[in-house]
């Protein structure tokens, strides 16, 4: 297994010999060095299940999730080469720092915002209107950051919101009990938004959890466009 | 080399709609100057097509039809996928738009040769 070391300035391959079990994942293999041969090695994880989104890292140089990514499905000719997220800096070995992603986050209005207070009784949500099924459809997203690293144009344009803000921005843009929709809606139109996209979809191809950010992207810029022709934005 | 992230048909496809156009933008300069000549320069223009005819002219017209068929399915599959909201079968659109502009393509090419 070659694994990435290094930081911010520089770094460089490092190789492991590991031990070949049937089943096995990526995460148990780094854990298995960290381990037994080389305590210093940074790497992040938390649940183990695919629940926290805190281990992807490049496998084979495509974005995965290292909890559930089978050895056996990734392994070439005996080998797996392991590094930190692309388009984030790195701060030690596979550990990126994701501020600027979380940031991008908050900057597409990210946050729910709802009009009630705990007094009022809880609203009641149909759960097969056609906005609920877009909400429902976007919102399983578990911050990894795997969209983000596979995007080009976030590599090409840094100001770029990226796939997983805008994935958020969609899944809140469609749910009833939002009050920000026009703020968010600015927001995801902006330079930095949504007209970005290229429809590359790598962001699809890669979300773990088969979420779909290129459609999501896509329907922003439908509902720019209709936001703009009535002058609303 | 394509970089591991991009390998998949759907990177392939816009990469393939990049460069069908970048191709179209170089190549229609050339067209509607010949096609100028015809007004200007009737010999010219003569001499022009019957160097047309040689096999390799023709070679790199098919390529340009396919270009063009290229560019137009690639297109469309950009506009049904920005403006349907169904996305999931995005690679069989992909998978399509490139065998039909290969038919195109080929017609062309038996009537030409
Ligand atoms: S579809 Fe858009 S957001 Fe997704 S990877 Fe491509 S350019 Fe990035
Ligand atoms: S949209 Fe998918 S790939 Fe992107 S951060 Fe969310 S779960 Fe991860
Ligand atoms: S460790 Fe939580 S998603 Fe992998």
């Amino acid at each position: 297994m070659s694994v990435w070391r290094g930081d911010a300035n520089a770094g460089e391959l490092q190789h492991f010999q590991v031990p070949q079990q049937e089943n096995q994942t990526i995460l148990d293999l780094v854990t298995w060095i960290q381990r037994e041969t080389e305590p210093g090695l940074a790497y992040r994880f938390s649940c183990r299940v695919g629940m926290c989104g805190s281990c992807a890292m490049m496998i084979n140089g495509i974005p995965r999730w290292a909890c559930r990514t089978h050895v056996q499905k990734v392994v070439q000719g005996n080998q797996v080469t392991i590094e930190p997220l692309r388009n984030m800096p790195v701060i030690r070995d596979l550990v990126c720092d994701m501020s600027e992603f979380f940031a991008k986050w908050k900057q597409a209005e990210g946050q729910f915002r709802g009009g009630k207070s705990r007094y009022d009784a809880v609203e009641q949500l149909k759960p097969d209107t056609p906005k609920r099924r877009a909400a429902n459809a976007a919102i399983e997203c578990i911050n990894c950051g795997i969209c983000y690293s596979a995007c080009d144009v976030v590599s090409w344009n840094k100001s770029y919101l990226g796939p997983a803000a805008l994935n958020r921005a969609w899944s809140l843009l469609n749910d009833e009990r939002d009050q920000h929709s026009l703020l968010r809606l600015k927001a995801v139109a902006s330079d930095a938004g949504c007209h970005n996209c290229h429809s590359h979809q790598s962001c699809t191809q890669y979300c773990p959890n088969e979420l779909n950010p290129t459609g999501a992207i896509a329907g922003l810029k439908r509902m720019a466009a209709v936001a703009a022709l009535r002058g609303d934005i | 080399m394509l970089r591991p992230h991009r390998r998949h048909a759907l990177w392939v496809a816009f990469l393939l709609h990049r460069i069908s156009g970048l191709g179209l933008a170089i190549f229609l300069p050339v067209h509607f100057l010949v096609l100028g000549l015809a007004l200007e320069d009737s010999e010219t223009m003569d001499r022009l097509l019957l160097w047309s005819d040689s096999v390799l002219v023709k070679l790199a017209e098919f390529g340009l039809v396919f270009l063009l068929a290229v560019h137009l399915f690639g297109g469309l599959r950009l506009l049904a996928l920005e403006f349907l909201p169904w996305s999931n079968r995005q690679k069989t659109f992909a998978a399509l738009a490139l065998a039909g502009s290969f038919l195109l393509a080929c017609l062309f090419l038996i009537r030409a040769v």
